[in-house]
């Protein structure tokens, strides 16, 4: 039962193969047992799952069940779930018990999916190999020695390990792609505005965007059609028409015009990864498929322009962390200053408080200029690469990451050089435009990710585009040695 | 560019973080190193180029002037550190 995906899931629950009592216990024991191995949750939620599970099969009964009703899943503990902590996996949070569901959690519990806890993630999800967490790293099931990515790496661990058939997620520079790639899972970041934030910890509010992780494509396209959609809670959700995101899913590729930047086949990229990923474009020129090599001159701002923007917004945003309403407060504080200093000084770990200090001081009086409105100005350069080459090409392909899975502790000291893991996801968030990681194949026995970009609301051709190469591949399915039955 | 400790001190102070002394020299590297790496901006052109502060270049949406909100006092200050008789309670600020 462990090995299946959300679809088949769904398909043994519909035919009476079993409950989705037995399946929420089983996914559960599995946690239970394995997960001291990868440390993927923060907080395992065992009563409640069990109660969704019981109402689910309740309502299969009464002939009243949907798609996704008794369907486990997991959240990362960036979503604020009612009654259940919440901590974004940071100090400051650890007493964090949230008031009120997260749009997106409402919406799964709507269609009476269970959840099973909540993911590990980089503290505020500021990170790409999940080491700031307060609980401790998860562990990448490829290598326990390796990060899973990050920031979403709990979630991302979590279904490579078979622990979980599908997980949320969020992604702000990378944290789904990122973590999808390293761990040989599927993730999607949907444009900017489609999924609602609210009730999902801001870090930077004009890039964050939540997006489904899975095995597959199919299985994505599923949890997307829950996600997606207008929220008056959220004022950056667009208002705007959700398609079915399965009914596309075997459109034939046949004339699809496939971009190739040659900026994204650069120096820095593993010989190996460039590889699997030529292999896999391969793939695509059988199905139909056209391919042609691309510019997109301005990616080398991308990383620089994310480092002021992200940061900047960040410590705005985490402004609201002041020991006074919620979250961590100092012991003992001797006057207003001193509350505010030591509850932040100590609920936040070091990258935190590095961002918040970098995004201060390029927001602070005299600088503004300089960096603030210097990167935005690049980030329309940004966006404008992306928006030509789309006139030319259907979709943009290329690597998700320049190297697979790297060793826990390897980058951790030097935060530069774990920025530059992002080199190929970050510029997306910056334009807003919609992206995947699927499974492509393996380099050094660790999993490589194809990183699949499109225009603008271009999700459904995204998942078809992932779908069909998975129907003629197998790479979706391999399993890390460690897997236990 | 290269930042100094006292540049360091001063940031934390505008962030309200308290940084322990010996934490100071870290973070003077690591935060001169990203604004070196940012600092790579500046070579760019972008003369007459728009800012872009939203992906969509949406406005904000506005809604009926209209209450739609209950009062959840008591729920939200349920994970308050200290409150008394529905207010947030904080070191003395005024003697």
């Amino acid at each position: 039962m462990f090995d299946k995906t959300l679809a088949e899931l769904a398909g043994g629950l519909a035919a009476g193969d079993f409950s989705s009592l037995e399946l929420t216990e089983s996914c559960l024991g599995r946690i239970k047992s394995q997960d001291a191995a990868y440390n993927s949750f923060i907080t395992v939620t065992e009563e409640l799952a069990l109660s969704q599970a019981r109402a689910a099969d309740s309502l299969r009964a009464a002939g009243k069940a949907g798609i996704f009703t008794g369907l486990p899943l997991a959240h990362k503990d960036i979503f604020c779930t009612q009654g259940v902590r919440t901590s974004c996996a940071s100090r400051m949070l650890d007493n964090f018990i949230a008031p009120y569901d997260a749009t997106l959690v409402r919406k799964f519990n709507d269609a009476g999916a269970v959840t099973l806890g909540k993911t590990n993630m980089d503290e505020f999800a500021m990170g790409s190999s999940n080491e700031s967490s307060f609980y401790g790293p998860s562990r990448n099931p490829w290598d326990t020695d390796r990060v899973p990515g990050g920031s979403s790496g709990g979630s991302a661990a979590a279904i490579a390990a078979r622990l979980v058939p599908a997980a949320t997620g969020t992604d702000t520079g990378g944290s789904i792609r990122q973590p999808a790639a390293l761990c040989g899972i599927t993730g999607l970041k949907p444009t900017y505005g489609r999924v609602s934030r609210y009730g999902m910890i801001a870090f930077a509010s004009s890039l964050d965007q939540a997006g489904p992780m899975a095995r597959t494509a199919e299985d994505a396209a599923l949890m997307l059609n829950v996600m997606a959609g207008f929220d008056p809670m959220d004022s950056t959700c667009v208002e705007r028409e959700v398609p079915d995101y399965s009914a596309s899913l075997n459109d034939s590729l046949e004339g699809l015009r496939i971009g190739l930047p040659k900026e994204y086949f650069a120096d820095n990229l593993n010989p190996a990864i460039a590889e699997q990923v030529q292999n896999a474009i391969r793939e695509f020129e059988k199905l139909g498929a056209s391919v042609r090599e691309i510019s997109l001159p301005n990616t080398a701002l991308a990383v620089p322009a994310y480092y002021i923007i992200a940061p900047a917004e960040a410590s705005t945003n985490l402004s609201r962390f002041d020991g006074v309403r919620y979250g961590y407060r100092c012991d003992n504080p001797v006057d207003l200053e001193d509350l505010y200093k030591r509850s932040r000084g100590e609920g936040f770990g070091d990258e935190v408080k590095r961002r918040i200090m970098v995004g201060t001081y390029a927001l602070s009086a005299g600088y503004y200029d300089a960096y603030y409105r210097k990167a935005q100005q690049a980030r329309r350069l940004i966006q404008q690469d992306f928006i030509q080459a789309l006139s030319e090409v259907d979709v943009i392909m290329g690597p998700t990451t320049p190297q697979p899975a790297f060793r826990i502790g390897e980058k951790s000291s030097d935060p530069v050089q774990m920025y530059m893991e992002d080199i190929y996801t970050l510029a997306l968030n910056l334009a807003g435009l919609p992206g995947m990681s699927v499974p492509c194949g393996l380099a050094q026995g660790l999993p490589v990710g194809l990183q699949i970009i499109g225009n603008y609301f271009s999700e459904a051709k995204l998942l078809n585009v992932a779908h069909r190469f998975q129907q003629a591949t197998d790479w979706h399915t391999l399993a890390p040695a460690s897997i236990k039955g | 560019m290269a930042l100094e400790r006292s540049d360091v001190e001063k940031i934390a102070h505008l962030a309200r973080l308290q940084i322990r002394d010996e934490e100071v020299p870290g973070y003077t590297q690591t935060l001169s190193d990203i604004l070196a790496l940012v600092d790579q901006l500046q070579a760019t052109d972008t003369t007459d180029v728009e800012p872009m502060a939203h992906p969509l270049d949406a406005v904000q949406r506005l809604r009926a002037d209209v209450v739609s909100e209950t009062n959840q006092r008591e729920q939200l200050q349920s994970v308050a550190p200290a409150v008394e008789n529905g207010l947030f309670l904080v070191p003395r600020v005024i003697e």
